[in-house]
């Protein structure tokens, strides 16, 4: 026996309907956890990249000894977590001698591992070192620019999911209406080799010039690192299919019986089908169509026959 | 100078990329790096903020604001599109006979009382319980109370509309259209997506878990008792056969057979040059139809003379490799192929 749950609070409805998938998605949420070890400068990383998102993204402070990516058993705590926030993309810090200060950017479909890129840390820093004037400092939650520089991204695989990770982390809501005088920040990376991009944060500064165009100045004012590819897993070309759906995919249907006139406008033809007198369904029957009435009326006859048979028989 | 680069711009996501940018050699110190890089970024913001500034823009109290175009790159979606929910029972059966919603007013006006008073809810018109007389009709019996009656029939009546309710959720559940709001599962939550009550296991899968577990046993099943209504398995012997160690007087070499059996079948699937002569003699036909019925359609619009006399390729034939396609099974052939390849 199946029993229907439903909320009985509209708070909670509500909160249900933002969850449920939707045809045309709005930004992507972001949870930031670390693993079993973490180094000083990784807890840095993971706070910048945390403030840098700060409406859409939660932070997770503790260790989660048992969280491995790329092993096929260690991402069930990672899908509850994403289940649970309602988070479609992550960013995990772990450390280690082997790979130490790492980060791993990975994408959630359906709440299920979508793709993972692994990348090391090197040269950074924070956002507190760089000396700049206040005024400069981008507004949280703003929409950035973002730039890609080097052929790398078009070229190296492992550059081009990279890029695609990034601008799916950086790039914010999709927005139609932007305010021209709310751009204030970019983000720019740079392929430096095949395996390594320069990463910063600036702010923007727009100052006069001839044209309605202002003239761009760009100023380092957030965490600058340099992000040296390790491992990566693109995701299923099955899955991948299916995750690049959109609405808009399936062909507009061809309107049909309409056409275009100078004189009288839009014209279309009105098209009558032919009435099935008997089969229509009437919302009033009429008193002779009722089936009883109809079957009364035969067994009369009949009866009224076979009377008639009799008396002329019996003469 | 910028025609030289390609940039390619993405206003949907404010994303500039700049394709062709080559670092000939790294230079040396950070800061030269650092700066290096900071300028070519300024210029692709700058190719950005050109296209960004010059849409059209509309005045507001904060700023100009701008349409975005919608965006590009196309990115992965985070959860699947949402399904079409099915119709409901009512919604086909309305569909059938034409009945279209009609809006209903909240409040309706009660003639007994002569006010205004809502649909449904408290103090509402023409409720069930407000009557304090009802007639006897001459169908009713003499013993019964009507009021309770009526009461009861009210419970029926919700009864089987929760019902109805149920059996369309179910079905929308089996189309994975369930409502984001409702779930249909007593039990916690599965850790997967989609929020799918646990799937109900197949009469097939249960025959298939049942045979199995019936001939996991050493002699494969065949001397335990079986069960009131249990069927027979459907391979009754074990499922590998070996060779004899010995073979014995008056057979065929078994063991020849069977590795002749086995280069066969790789030879056959690994070599594009055996001939099958049907499928060659085929497709030669289908090739020349449509040469055919191109020639007829352009014959008619063009002049052959115009055209370029277009070659028919016919598959490479083979001697003897015919009869290498139709003596497969052959032991005797087998062995003379293996010579061959040698």
């Amino acid at each position: 026996m199946m029993r229907i749950k439903t909320p009985k609070k509209g708070r909670i409805r509500r909160e249900l309907e933002k969850r449920a998938p939707k045809l045309v998605e709005t930004g992507k949420k972001t949870l930031i956890l670390q693993g079993t070890k973490t180094s000083g400068l990784l807890n840095t990383v993971l706070t910048e990249i945390y403030h840098l998102k700060r409406e859409s993204s939660v932070r997770y402070t503790r260790r989660n000894d048992n969280v491995r990516p790329f092993e096929s058993g260690g991402e069930t705590s990672l899908e509850f977590f994403s289940q649970k926030t309602d988070c479609g993309m992550f960013v995990f810090g772990s450390h280690s001698k082997k790979r130490p200060d790492n980060l791993i950017l990975g994408r959630m479909y359906d709440h299920h591992i979508y793709d993972l890129v692994e990348v090391g840390v090197e040269n950074f820093k924070s956002m507190e070192s760089f000396v700049y004037d206040k005024k400069l400092a981008p507004k949280m939650g703003s929409k950035p620019f973002i730039a890609f520089i080097g052929e790398g991204f078009e070229s190296v695989e492992e550059l081009k999911h990279l890029k695609e990770v990034l601008l799916d982390l950086f790039r914010g809501e999709v927005v139609e209406n932007l305010n021209l005088a709310g751009v204030d920040r970019a983000y720019v990376c740079t392929a430096l080799s095949s395996n390594r991009v320069f990463f910063t944060h600036c702010a923007l500064r727009l100052k006069k010039s001839g044209t309605i165009v202002p003239r761009m100045e760009l100023v380092e004012v957030g965490p600058s690192m340099d992000l040296v590819l390790r491992r990566h897993r693109p995701p299923n070309d099955s899955l991948r299919k299916e995750a690049m759906k959109t609405a808009a995919d399936k062909p507009k249907k061809k309107e049909k019986n309409v056409s275009r006139d100078v004189i009288q406008g839009k014209i279309g033809k009105v098209y009558i089908p032919d009435q099935q007198l008997g089969d229509m369904n009437l919302p009033n029957k009429a008193k002779g169509v009722k089936r009883e009435r109809r079957e009364a009326k035969m067994n009369k006859q009949a009866n009224g026959h076979a009377s008639k048979k009799q008396k002329g028989g019996s003469d | 100078m910028e025609e030289t680069r390609a940039v390619q711009v993405d206003l949907g996501s404010l994303m500039a990329f700049d394709s062709s940018h080559h670092f000939p050699s790294l230079p040396s110190s950070r800061e030269e790096l650092v700066a290096n890089c900071l300028e070519k970024g300024t210029e692709l913001v700058q190719a950005v903020a050109d296209a960004l500034f010059n849409l059209p823009s509309t005045e507001d109290v904060d700023g100009p604001i701008v349409k975005l175009p919608p965006p590009t790159t196309k990115l992965p979606r985070e959860k699947h599109l949402p399904k079409p929910k099915p119709p409901t029972k009512w919604e086909l059966f309305a569909k059938s006979k034409g009945i279209k919603n009609r809006k209903k007013d909240k409040i309706v006006y009660d003639e007994q009382t002569g006010t205004w008073k809502r649909r449904y809810g408290y103090d509402r018109v023409n409720d069930d319980q407000d009557l304090p007389i009802l007639e006897a009709k001459a169908t009713d019996e003499v013993g019964i109370d009507p009021f309770a009656e009526r009461r009861a029939d009210k419970k029926k009546r919700v009864e089987k509309q929760n019902k109805n309710r149920l059996q369309n959720l179910k079905q929308a559940a089996n189309a994975h259209a369930l409502p984001s709001h409702i779930q249909l599962a007593a039990t916690a939550l599965p850790i997967t997506g989609t929020q799918a009550a646990p799937k109900k296991v197949s009469k097939d899968e249960l025959g298939n878990v049942a045979g199995l577990a019936a001939t996991a046993t050493a002699s494969g099943g065949k001397f335990d008792k079986k069960l009131p209504g249990e069927k027979k398995p459907k391979h009754e012997q074990k499922h590998r056969k070996f060779l004899p160690v010995a073979e014995g007087t008056g057979q065929g070499s078994k063991e020849k057979e069977q590795t002749d059996r086995v280069l066969n079948k790789l030879l056959s699937k690994n070599s594009h040059e055996i001939l099958n002569v049907d499928k060659a003699v085929t497709m030669y036909n289908v090739k020349k139809e449509k040469k055919r019925s191109n020639q007829k359609r352009d014959s008619s619009s063009n002049s052959s003379k115009l055209k370029p006399q277009k070659k028919v390729q016919k598959k490479p034939f083979k001697k003897g490799s015919a009869k290498r396609g139709s003596a497969k099974g052959s032991a005797k052939k087998g062995s003379a192929k293996k010579e061959k390849s040698k």
